[in-house]
């Protein structure tokens, strides 16, 4: 096995770096990465928002939202993503590409996961300030505005951080809703090689793995010394 | 919606629920024990073990199981390696949930006061004695929440094992469509099987929960 990986590094790595391989994998990256921050950039205040009516005193409101929290914590996101992209053309009667379901499909997964983030912060502010602001004449939405988001905003970074490295890894599955991301590109590379070059899947695989390391890694980090951060204070 | 398209295929379903079942089971187990080791010899700081498994955790949470499942079952052949899609499937499901089933006992283990151990230390105990008579009772309680929703967490990813053709559930309705291009009756079986499996097991997990910090004492 030893000579045999010798003899790869010599061939199964330079695959990579043959012609434009190495910018056409990044540009790959590049449309995950894209469709992943569109879809928090949706799924975020759409979740605060949906977050914030889940302590609201209604009943069937609040039901209806953990109905569409629990969809979301039981339907595997890969099975989330087959139901858009066959449901949602069809019931348009449009063609929409697999980016933009993507976008859709991540951002709804996005807005159901940080809803649940959003109430639990919420609801860690203490009682008594929520008096203390109803006895200073404070409507419903300043309590909301003034004492409880500014409060648990440190609760949500981290866990925005982390379901953030989540949409960034659950974009892999991108190539079964024939998007064209960084796995299909790897493949492509994979398949114009395969006479030259029959190992380069070891490397080009080795290589996409190491990519979303370096993206989701550095996320990770910040968002645990934040989490060290916020429960330090709290022990204050 | 034509029922019969679902009836007519029933037995495949059941067989690949099986498939899911067993194979959800075995990564769960083995997650488990990875991330048990993996938490105790990091919580005791073993020298150069504990940095080992600290880097296999960061490795294994911030790269999708998808990338790692094709690095084993088509990169790792051009090495020599060759591994059949279910053993690849449950390894690569298994090093990722065991990088997260550690983070999870060590959540647990963490809220023991540092000052036990070190009464444990004064009395003499050795390592494993502390790990089997003050570590384990109490971390084990406290990191039933985390490690539950890492159970569930690996049911829905084995749905990922479809993309090296393991004949598990979504594996079984994205064939189904593609032969008969019946999307809705297919898809609603495929959800409904994952939530056979999942809401029993959240709810018994949440009973679980309920269990064990009614057993932790001394908050």
């Amino acid at each position: 096995m030893a000579p045999l990986l010798v003899e790869s590094a010599a061939s199964g790595a330079q695959v990579l770096f043959l012609g434009d391989n190495f910018s056409r994998l990044l540009g790959g990256l590049g449309t995950s990465l894209a469709i992943s921050g569109l879809a928090l950039l949706i799924g975020l205040p759409l979740g605060i928002l949906l977050g914030s009516l889940r302590i609201v005193d209604n009943w069937v409101l609040r039901g209806i939202l953990r109905v569409y929290l629990e969809f979301f914590r039981i339907v595997p996101t890969l099975v989330v993503l087959f139901l858009f992209y066959y449901i949602l053309p069809r019931e348009m009667g449009i063609q929409i590409d697999g980016k933009t379901i993507a976008v859709i499909a991540f951002a709804l997964w996005v807005a159901a996961e940080i809803s649940d983030v959003v109430r639990s912060g919420l609801i860690s502010v203490p009682d008594h300030q929520i008096e203390t602001g109803k006895a200073l004449g404070m409507s419903g939405f300043q309590l909301l505005w003034y004492v409880r988001l500014p409060q648990s905003i440190n609760l949500m970074i981290p866990a925005v951080l982390n379901l953030a490295t989540r949409v960034v890894k659950t974009t892999s599955l991108l190539l079964l809703i024939s998007v064209i991301d960084v796995v299909t590109v790897g493949q492509q590379i994979m398949e114009t090689n395969r006479m030259a070059h029959p190992d380069a899947a070891f490397w080009v695989y080795g290589f996409i793995f190491l990519l979303y390391f370096i993206v989701c890694w550095p996320l990770s980090m910040i968002a645990k010394a934040l989490e060290k951060r916020a429960k330090e204070r709290n022990r204050d | 919606m034509d029922f019969s398209y679902i009836q007519q295929s029933l037995p495949l379903f059941v067989r690949a629920f099986g498939v899911t079942l067993r194979l959800s089971a075995l990564v769960i187990i083995a997650s488990t024990i990875i991330g048990l080791v993996a938490a105790v010899i990091q919580h005791f700081r073993t020298p150069v073990l504990s940095q080992f498994f600290a880097a296999y955790e960061e490795l294994f949470r911030n790269t999708p199981l998808l990338i790692q499942l094709f690095f084993l079952y088509y990169g790792l052949p051009s090495i020599g390696v060759k591994l059949s899609a279910e053993t690849c499937a449950v390894i690569g499901a298994s090093l990722l949930g065991g990088a997260y089933m550690a983070g999870g006992f060590l959540g647990g283990f963490s809220g023991i006061p540092t000052s036990q151990l070190e009464s444990a230390r004064a009395l003499g105990l050795s390592q494993l004695q502390m790990v089997r008579y003050v570590t384990l009772p109490q971390g084990l309680a406290r990191s039933v929440p985390a490690l539950a929703a890492n159970a569930i967490f690996l049911v829905k990813e084995t749905s990922i094992f479809t993309v090296i053709a393991v004949p598990e559930l979504t594996n079984t309705a994205r064939d189904l469509i593609g032969m008969y291009y019946r999307s809705d009756e297919y898809l609603l079986t495929l959800v409904i099987g994952y939530a056979i499996i999942l809401i029993p097991l959240s709810i018994i997990l949440t009973l679980l929960e309920r269990r064990v910090r009614r057993g932790t004492f001394a908050r």
